[in-house]
């Protein structure tokens, strides 16, 4: 029998007090997929990140789940939304969003709370992961002490913690300095290789060759095209017209060039 | 009205309020007496040391509790400079307003008369205002030996010994939390403000100012509100707080506690 995809959208719609961000979008994503979301601010990643984690519902359309519909209904079924939860996880963009707990230690162990662990499981766990994210010196730290690296893989161990079989990442390296950017995308890409499925919303598209297998750019609340990393990142047209590149304009003497300008992890180009 | 004008005193004041935050989280966290005991003994020994001095009645058991206090503030490594600064002379000056009447309305032995006659000093009018500056500079001592000695953390999680809701708990949790965030933004606000203001403002202007200022950080501290409430959401909160306690008590700790319940008991009882 053939295996539902992980995640199903038809015809999605979803408004902002009468603004829409999504727009008859469908897409399937399947078991064990990494997908990045690509696209301008303003595009709808934010808004399909959560509706995939059934934080907002469409207006119009249907979501689901491995083959079950997401609805509310559905998620006031304490079985299913204590299962849903711990298998999907979502990172914020903001991490401030995130930490809302007294201390680093009370973050990591909130979720694990919630799904009712042991004590002794939740306290093996919280440790285990804090040791794996480089963060067991922080445990009684605030949040509002650390700095935007250490609060990033604050908020990424308070949802590993769960060992979710889907993780939703919102704009993970934004704002990070190099070396922070470079252990969150380590990170993805260790995810990538246990089979777990991964999405990444991001505009970065230097990063979207390491930690995607599949690219979706979505314009106006629409998935624009679809394809590899490569694909994705070889159209300049579609890069344009999504307002993911810009043309760099500089002049030699008194002749005017104007190219497309693109980042990659290995090279500049221009 | 500070020298640099309207919105250099309020940066200032949002600094000096973060920098003390963290100054009192440095004292909570270094090597002392009371920050050697469990954060439960301590929320229960200074309560029961507090609730001594309210029931105390005797000037001289109010004193020595004084003196106890600090005692507990240097062996825990708490600065007297900074009580004298922080503590007793804030409340020396709101407490003297209060006691200040008392010394010329007590009836008793007159001390001095004034305007011939009709305004007396009376010796149950000192005694009574010194009795009620006592009590409160004590008491106060001791809950700030509290909260600068305790992470405010392990306060919250204390205070379940007391077997607080923990709805209350969590949502005195977030208010700390959260706190620090708002007053951050506020302070970029008026960063950012100033960068773009030539000279002094007028102080209509700078009332003008703060009430944009209050409504703009009101409407982030709502749309804030949803998004943690959507982050707890996904990890799989339904409504019900689920916390866990660490504590662990030691015969250190059982000593400690039962060196303030007698110390309390005994200053009750002698001060009755």
């Amino acid at each position: 029998m053939l295996m539902p995809p992980m995640f199903e959208l038809r015809d999605v719609y979803f408004e902002y007090d009468g603004i829409p961000a999504l727009h008859g979008l469908s897409v399937q994503i399947a078991e064990g997929e990494s997908v990045a979301l690509l696209g301008a601010n303003g595009s709808g990643k934010s808004t399909l990140l959560r509706i995939l984690d059934a934080l907002y519902f469409p207006s119009h359309g249907q979501v689901s789940f491995s083959g079950r519909p997401l609805t509310p209904e559905a998620l006031h079924q304490e079985e299913f939304a204590l299962s849903f939860r711990r298998r999907v996880a979502l990172v914020f963009q903001n991490p401030d969003v995130q930490l809302f707990n007294p201390t680093v230690f009370d973050e990591v162990a909130f979720g694990p709370l919630q799904m009712q662990w042991s004590k002794e499981e939740v306290l093996s766990r919280v440790g285990a992961t804090m040791a794996l994210m480089g963060i067991t010196h922080l445990r009684d730290r605030p949040p509002y002490r650390l700095s935007g690296g250490e609060k990033k893989r604050v908020a990424l161990a308070s949802v590993i913690v769960l060992d979710p079989d889907v993780l939703l990442l919102d704009e993970p390296t934004s704002t990070l300095d190099p070396r922070s950017q470079s252990q969150v995308i380590d990170l993805i890409q260790e995810w990538k290789g246990s089979s777990k499925t991964v999405i990444t919303a991001t505009h970065q598209l230097e990063i979207v060759d390491d930690i995607a297998s599949r690219v979706l750019v979505l314009e106006e609340g629409r998935v624009g095209a679809t394809g590899t990393a490569a694909e994705i990142l070889a159209n300049y047209e579609l890069l344009l017209r999504a307002n993911l590149v810009h043309a760099h304009r500089h002049s030699h003497g008194t002749i005017t060039h104007t190219h497309p300008h693109l980042h990659s992890h290995s090279k500049h180009e221009h | 009205m500070a020298r640099g004008g309207f919105l250099a005193s309020t940066m200032i004041g949002f600094t000096r309020a973060l920098a003390r935050a963290m100054a009192s989280e440095q004292i909570a966290r270094q090597a002392g007496l009371l920050q050697s005991l469990d954060p439960r003994v301590r929320v229960i020994g200074l309560f029961t040391m507090v609730l001594a001095v309210m029931l105390s009645r005797r000037i001289a058991v109010i004193g020595a509790l004084f003196v106890v206090a600090v005692i507990i503030a240097i062996l825990s490594r708490v600065g007297v400079l900074m009580l004298v600064k922080r503590v007793w002379l804030v409340v020396l000056g709101f407490t003297g307003v209060i006691a200040f009447p008392a010394i010329f309305l007590t009836p008793g032995d007159t001390v001095a008369a004034f305007a011939g006659g009709p305004v007396r000093i009376t010796v149950q009018g000192v005694q009574t205002a010194t009795l009620l500056i006592a009590r409160v500079e004590t008491a106060v001592t001791f809950t700030s030996l509290l909260v600068l000695c305790t992470p405010w953390t392990h306060v919250l999680k204390a205070l379940r010994a007391f077997r607080l809701p923990q709805e209350a708990i969590m949502m005195l949790a977030m208010t700390h939390r959260y706190i620090f965030l708002l007053v951050e933004t506020a302070g970029q606000m008026f960063e950012s403000r100033q960068s773009r203001t030539v000279g002094l403002l007028k102080g209509a202007e700078g009332r003008r100012i703060t009430a944009r200022s209050a409504g703009v950080l009101l409407s982030k501290s709502i749309e804030l509100g949803n998004e943690v409430y959507l982050a707890m959401q996904s990890r799989g909160f339904r409504g019900e707080i689920r916390i866990l306690s660490d504590f662990h008590m030691r015969s250190w700790d059982y000593l400690g506690l039962a060196a303030f319940l007698f110390a309390g008991c005994l200053s009750a009882w002698i001060g009755r």
